[in-house]
């Protein structure tokens, strides 16, 4: 092979020293980087994509991982990642694959915009002492209500509310399937959220038996392959969300590669063992936004119209005007998923190059729905790159309702976002099928750890808040005067609606 | 109990669905719905073992999407996408249907006596027991079967006009079987599909269809099931194995 082999991408050290043969690196390593050879251990460097699951695990802290040990010649524009990827490619001749988000270091919105604080002409509230209110509800509000009143004082709604779904925390968990994560990964998720009083997303992978229990906290996706949907599952979801695009793969479809499609796997999904599940990038039925409109109807009239229906998309360029034709196709929120959302697996040129920071595709879809009259018709949930609490309460003072978490969550349960998740060996038994690695993954420690992330997030946004002299979530959303753009350019600026600093 | 009918003229589709529903709550067996014109939705996520729903007129489109049990008759022709991810039952239409029909169906029958739109049969799938059926009596459009995971989509070219002469037949194929009555040129399989003369063992396997599916409409079976018909398969059930490269 005239290429040869690249540099090592990790390498890894062990203290011989501290080092006590223990062997614990061998049996947690998926990877194949530890091989025990009589009395010392063996390290293939080679194979290391830095899941930490050894470092994790050694008891004597014996193990160092350093990453590109070995310098090319250093460029400016030919980068040790497209070499790479230009070697790989010359080889192969194929589509790189490769699991996370996007790689490429855009410039982050987020850390270029600050919240503001109270100082002497408004105090601040203390959260301690008085109720901040950051319940949410998703979906349509009425226009305008009409009542009726009576000479006693009582008076009926008339207005006819449509169903909302109540979340005690603006945070929600995104749609991540059975068949990308784990089973055990989807009950800690669906515990967590349950106790939490918020939502988690199926994916496009049906909704697995052993989630019943859950179904009240879930939020089932219908997607382009139409994987596990029937009428009992759409009945057993607290909304439906129909998956137009995803940001980490804008205008592309998915494939779940056979060797995933497990006996459990195949039966939530309903589709024969070992066969790969090819969702089109398209859904056939919707060639059109009246398509649309149609699709998200049938799922309403199918469950009675006691559901919110919810249509996700990948911010991209005309994100805004798209949105404006899904808050009138009748769908109850548009999810707007971000070009820094995760996936478990993306071809490279997609996941790095298409698409928009969530950040301008929320606030733009805010002013846009609001010129035209049609901010209430639907909720804005953004997802994609959601970090912390303060990128929560950012965004939704740009506009949105509330949030979707992805990697965060399973960071919660250990990832270290090694990003070889299409690989199917994930170490911490989150992006695998592997039963000897599924199953350690504890649902009920992770889904504490769930837990404690997005209680810990509510308590900071609650923090936030009362510093900025508010108390209620309402007053926070599309508050731009709570933010000011720093570093930002004025095209942006405009974009976000939002005054430099010092403005 | 008698026969319970709907009278749809100028009637919502979602009022309309409540008296179906209503109708098989209490016990109906057959409803016979009258003057439907354009109602989109109708018996949409149904459920109803042993429930005829008739439907004279024209009905709008993703009829009996979702449904599961019931059998629907439509005297008429139907808009698009009938058994749309139907799950169970059986749709029969006495005319043609329009694009997407038996769209990502995943059990059941649905028969067309005459022909169909576009994209006929995309991505059917199947699963242990459930194996969804199109049988269409005419001629199909283009992407007939493209995508299709699973199930059995027969097309009888009984028009006289050849069962599809359009491109995509079976694009993506990676599951399932289509068979035409007589052949489908080359020129027009989709990237991924492969045409073989069907068997006998697999004519064998078509015919009780094709026997019930000329009873249904009144056809005389005996020159269809001694017809030749060719099979349109996957040519690998990995379409997309060879085209990844992991980073």
């Amino acid at each position: 092979m005239s290429i040869g082999s690249i540099p090592l991408r990790f390498k890894v050290e062990l203290d011989t020293e501290r080092c006590m043969n223990c062997g614990r690196c061998v049996e947690n390593c998926s990877y194949g980087v530890f091989r025990k050879e009589d009395n010392r251990i063996d390290v293939n460097s080679r194979n290391c994509v830095a899941c930490h699951r050894c470092i994790a695990f050694c008891p004597r802290d014996a193990i160092s991982i350093y990453e590109k040990p070995t310098d090319y010649r250093s460029h400016p524009v030919w980068t040790r990642e497209i070499r790479e990827a230009v070697f790989n490619q010359a080889k192969t001749g194929k589509i790189i694959i490769a699991g996370m988000g996007n790689v490429l270091p855009y410039p982050m919105i987020f850390d270029r915009l600050v919240l503001d604080a109270c100082q002497v002409t408004n105090p601040s509230i203390d959260p301690l002492r008085e109720p901040m209110e950051l319940r949410t509800y998703i979906g349509k509000k009425p226009a305008a209500l009409s009542v009726k009143e009576y000479p006693n004082g009582d008076t009926d709604l008339l207005t006819k509310l449509a169903p909302n779904l109540k979340i005690e925390t603006p945070i929600m968990i995104g749609h991540m399937s059975y068949g990308a994560i784990s089973l055990n990964a989807q009950t800690a998720l669906a515990k967590a959220v349950t106790k939490m009083g918020t939502f988690m997303g199926t994916g496009e992978g049906g909704l697995h038996e052993s989630l019943y229990p859950y179904q009240s906290h879930i939020i089932v996706q219908v997607a382009s392959g139409r994987f596990g949907v029937d009428i009992n599952y759409l009945e057993r979801g607290a909304a439906i969300e129909i998956k137009i695009g995803q940001g980490a793969k804008p205008g592309i479809g998915g494939h779940l590669p056979g060797e995933k499609v497990c006996a459990d796997v195949s039966c939530t999904r309903m589709i024969p063992e070992g066969s790969d599940a090819i969702s089109p990038a398209p859904h056939h039925d919707i060639y059109s936004i009246e398509d649309l409109k149609q699709l998200v109807h049938s799922l309403k009239e199918a469950t009675e119209w006691k559901k919110p229906v919810f249509v996700k998309i990948a911010a991209v360029h005309n994100s805004a005007a798209i949105a404006a034709g899904i808050a009138r196709s009748g769908a109850d929120a548009v999810v707007i998923d971000g070009f820094r959302g995760g996936t478990g697996a993306a071809p490279r040129v997609f996941r790095d190059h298409v698409g928009i920071p969530v950040e301008a595709a929320v606030a733009s879809t805010d002013a846009k729905l609001r010129s035209q009259g049609i901010r209430n018709e639907v909720s804005i949930i953004a997802s994609g790159g959601i970090r912390e609490s303060a990128d929560i309460a950012k965004i939704i003072c740009l506009g949105a309702d509330a949030v979707y978490i992805g990697t965060s969550a399973l960071v919660a349960m250990g990832c270290r976002v090694c990003g070889t998740c299409n690989r199917g060996t994930c170490a911490w038994g989150i992006a695998t099928q592997k039963p000897e690695l599924t199953k350690r993954l504890d649902p009920e420690t992770n889904a504490v750890q769930v837990a404690n992330l997005i209680h810990a997030w509510t308590e900071e946004i609650a923090e936030l808040m009362g510093a900025a002299g508010i108390n209620s979530i309402e007053s926070l959303r599309g508050n731009r005067d709570r933010l000011r753009g720093y570093m930002l350019d004025e095209g942006l600026l405009k974009v976000l609606d939002v005054k430099s600093v010092g403005a | 109990m008698a026969a319970v009918h709907i009278d749809a003229k100028e009637l919502h589709y979602t009022p309309l669905n409540q008296q179906v529903r209503k109708a098989i709550c209490d016990g109906a067996k057959e409803i016979v719905i009258d003057n439907v014109l354009g109602q989109r939705f109708i018996a949409d996520g149904l459920r109803g073992d042993g429930v005829t729903i008739t439907v004279n007129g024209v009905p709008g489109g993703d009829l009996a999407m979702f449904m599961s049990g019931p059998t629907v008759i439509v005297h008429g022709n139907a808009d698009h996408a009938p058994g749309n991810t139907m799950n169970q039952g059986k749709v029969i239409i006495h005319g043609s249907a329009g694009d997407a029909t038996a769209h990502s169906m995943r059990g059941g029958r649905v028969y067309v006596r005459d022909s169909i739109g576009y994209r006929g049969g995309i991505h059917m799938k199947q699963y242990m027991e459930k194996r969804p059926i199109l049988v269409v009596g005419g001629s199909a459009r283009a992407f007939l079967g493209e995508y299709m995971a699973g199930g059995l989509l027969i097309v009888l070219g009984l028009n006289g006009q050849a069962p599809v002469a359009e491109r995509g037949v079976g694009s993506g194929i990676h599951g399932g079987e289509i068979f035409v009555r007589g052949i489908v040129e080359d020129k027009y399989l989709g990237v991924g599909a492969r045409q073989l003369p069907a068997t006998a063992e697999q004519v064998a396997m078509i015919r009780p269809i094709i026997e019930d599916f000329a009873k249904t409409f009144g056809i005389d079976a005996e020159p269809l099931v001694s017809a030749s018909y060719s099979r349109i398969a996957a040519s690998s059930a990995r379409p997309f194995g060879s085209k990844y490269t992991p980073e």
